[in-house]
């Protein structure tokens, strides 16, 4: 019994289990490794995506063709947003942060369902190859837009069953991934840990987790309706046929707006987390943090049809959903206020990963004003479908979401692989990043407001201006990007070798594990009795005055 | 924050947790659910908006087959809780045979849809039919729903027969045992799902007209 122990007592990177190698990984049931399968998975979808993009813009920056033709252009932009969305974004933290850290940071030994946990990766894998393979089949690459409008994206001849297909395998597994989230949460946290001493990231991944599994169903049947529609003409959405089209924008939305709050809720815990660590402070309002997960949950599923103020509504439902957009901001703000009224009269520490938590307040505060903007109805008229709503999404989603991922990759990068990336050019590559991003997407909202729409592929003259500087911002924004990735990477073989368990003087459980964690995490079972921000520094400074009055 | 308790072995990591795993499948049903609720709101819709053709639609559809697959399924739900309190009692062959019973009335169930749609595609009703464009708009909605609302409760049933015949070889092996059972409950409560939804489907698309 006793040298079967001494096995699990190693480090989950050297764990030998029943397979080695590669089979070692991509059957481990271990919910660390899966995360780093997801990891792995999710950089190479996001390259194939940040080509895409690269590629648009610089098609972009002269009117008129420059290297692609309009319908490459057109499928460029599908791929890039149901790869983006599908395959990166939505992933990104809770199938790989969330795995690695929720078991631990809750003290737990894995997930509820690990056998189900790699399910949800095969499927993510084979969602994700099916979305390339929709490429390359003859028919030519689906070019409707990630949204899959109807009637276009019945009437197009190009594959848009299998990327159709691949978006409901992707649900799929997101589905399996939440499932196994809740009930982890609810079954294994470690004795002591109660809900209000979760740490803020399990919390935004708990709420996260239950709108996966509430809204992800509603896209699945939707998808699957233009699949039937497609194939067989049911008439669900087809006015011949007696069918609604605008019915398929309302099921899709019913999804896909609470899906940005699946995108944005856990890059919101992972600053959470980072906050206190790095100003060394408890986290000011943890519950109003930890409700306002959950608050905003529940509202952002209650205001889908912002995304169809001039699909044809009644002016009563255009109100109702203009006002609770307008309530979504309250508990971001909420938010946003807390982690600032944290940082204040901290001790802060301006390591890498507090860079991307302070980019990513910054960057989401600006797309989340002006997403209030947006929610206005008579502003909205105007700027429906320019560039101002790209602009406004990839501050959300990149500047909020992105920088989370970038954020979380710096923070917990030592813990997940024991070793030490360069922190001079992991910060030279954050300002980078930061300036190129600026330069990429600033301009779209000025165009955007002066009438430039989105997804054109060519456009007016007095728009080149603004077109060229969002081109330069991409090349800028690319470099930071390599600065990041290559430091990143090259920290796995050249970097200093971490053993301490606590490199950023982190309170919450995964900073008391071996670095890196063994693979039944701990190296004994933890018992919890505070809360997950209270810091040694107020612990050992109340233990001297106590001495002193002795 | 933490202090240490007891350390923990591989024994501890081969954890069991009956309530958990029931947790897993009623969140799985919950997302069953909406999958249909989506196909139902889309009916509620269009009901609501082609009442009399929906109810003129409905006529075409014979009540008989319709009720007579309703029994079939309750009645399998029936043998399927027989055959989860058998494994209780620890009378394993009594489970075995019950467990086959609910997978011969899906059988028949599906045996049954099967000559029910060969009635209505001979009688050229299906979507894109010539005969059917012919008729009212409210008629072509109601038979696409139709298809694909029982379409996709066939490919449930489908699915709920191959976990049943999963779980009977696991009983047949003494993998589930009066001790361990929970996977056998958690394939009865999918197929009472299967159930819940036909007993839906079966007013709405039989009994309107």
């Amino acid at each position: 019994m006793s040298s079967t122990t001494n096995d699990v007592n190693v480090s989950y990177l050297d764990y030998k289990g029943k397979h080695s190698g590669l089979l070692g990984w991509i059957l481990s049931v271990d919910h660390k490794r899966i995360g780093i399968l997801y990891l792995i998975s999710m950089m190479v979808f996001f390259a194939v995506g940040v080509t895409f993009g690269f590629l648009m813009r610089l098609e972009l920056i002269a009117p008129g063709r420059t290297i692609i033709d309009p319908q490459t252009y057109n499928s460029f932009f599908t791929l890039h947003g149901i790869i983006m969305i599908f395959l990166f974004i939505i992933p990104g933290l809770p199938a790989v942060f969330g795995n690695f850290f929720l078991p631990i940071m809750i003290g737990a030994a894995d997930v509820a369902f690990p056998r189900l946990n790699l399910l949800s990766w095969w499927l993510f894998v084979i969602g994700g190859l099916l979305a390339v393979t929709s490429v390359f089949l003859p028919g030519g690459a689906p070019d409707t837009g990630w949204t899959f409008y109807i009637p276009y994206s019945v009437r197009t001849t190009t594959n848009v069953i299998p990327a159709l297909m691949a978006a409901f395998i992707l649900g799929f597994s997101s589905i399996l991934t939440g499932l196994n989230f809740v009930v982890t949460v609810h079954r294994l946290r470690a004795p002591g840990m109660t809900f209000f001493k979760m740490p803020l990231f399990i919390w935004s991944l708990y709420s996260t987790a239950w709108i996966q599994v509430l809204a992800t169903p509603i896209i699945g049947i939707t998808l699957l309706l233009v699949v039937a529609e497609r194939t067989l003409s049911i008439g669900i959405f087809d006015p011949a046929l007696g069918g609604d089209p605008v019915l398929f924008q309302h099921l899709f939305w019913i999804y896909s707006h609470p899906a940005v709050y699946i995108m944005i809720i856990p890059a919101m815990g992972v600053v959470s987390e980072i906050i206190p660590v790095f100003s060394q402070r408890t986290i000011f309002g943890y519950k109003f943090i930890a409700f306002s997960s959950v608050a905003i949950a529940f509202l952002g599923s209650l205001v889908w049809a912002h995304h169809m103020f001039t699909a044809g509504m009644s002016g009563v439902a255009m109100i109702a959903f203009s006002v609770l957009t307008f309530l979504v901001s309250i508990p971001s703000a909420i938010k946003v206020f807390n982690w600032v009224a944290t940082l204040y009269k901290g001790s802060i520490i301006t390591d890498p990963p507090l860079l991307y938590a302070l980019g990513f307040i910054f960057l989401f505060s600006i797309g989340g004003f002006t997403g209030l903007i947006q929610g206005a109805l008579s502003v909205n008229l105007h700027i429906h479908d320019t560039s101002f709503i790209v602009a406004h999404f990839h501050y959300v989603m990149f500047g909020g979401t992105g920088f989370g991922i970038f954020a979380a990759m710096h923070y917990w990068w030592p813990k997940m692989f024991g070793r030490m990336y360069n922190k001079l050019i992991a910060k030279t590559g954050f300002w980078v990043l930061f300036v190129g991003f600026n330069l990429l997407y600033f301009p779209m909202f000025v165009m955007g407001w002066l009438g430039m729409p989105r997804r054109y592929y060519d456009y007016l003259p007095e728009f080149q201006i603004y077109h060229m500087l969002s081109t330069v911002g991409s090349w800028i924004l690319i470099t930071g990007l390599l600065i990041m990735f290559i430091n990143l990477f090259n920290a796995l073989r050249n970097g200093k070798k971490v053993t301490e368990e606590n490199s950023w003087g982190g309170e919450t459980l995964e900073w008391s594990t071996p670095t890196p964690p063994y693979l039944f995490n701990f190296k004994e079972a933890p018992t919890v009795e505070s809360g997950p921000y209270e810091y040694k520094r107020n612990e050992v400074s109340e233990t001297e005055v106590k001495e002193e009055k002795v | 924050m933490s202090t240490t308790s007891s350390a923990p072995g591989v024994e501890t990591h081969v954890h069991r947790d009956d309530e958990g795993s029931r947790l897993g499948m009623w969140l799985f049903l919950f997302t069953e659910l909406l999958l249909f609720g989506g196909m139902f709101l889309v009916y509620a819709v269009y009901k609501f908006t082609y009442t009399e053709q929906f109810h003129l639609a409905a006529k075409e559809l014979n009540t008989l087959f319709g009720a007579l697959n309703t029994i079939i399924l309750l009645t399998s739900s029936l043998t399927m809780v027989l055959a989860i309190v058998a494994i209780k009692r620890g009378q394993k062959y009594l489970s075995l045979f019950f467990q086959l019973m609910t997978l011969a009335m899906a059988v028949g169930f599906l045996v049954n849809k099967y000559f029910e749609w060969m009635a209505k595609i001979s009688h050229g009703i299906y979507p894109g039919s010539e005969q059917l464009l012919e008729k009212s708009n409210g008629e072509i909605l109601f038979f696409g729903l139709y298809y694909v609302m029982t379409g996709l409760h066939g490919l449930h049933i489908v699915i709920g027969m191959a976990v049943i015949a999963y779980m009977t070889w696991f009983t047949w092996k003494d993998k589930i045992n009066q001790d361990q059972y929970v996977r056998l409950e958690s394939a009865g409560l999918y197929w009472h799902l299967v159930d819940i939804i036909w007993i839906f489907l079966f007013p709405l698309f039989y009994l309107i007209s």
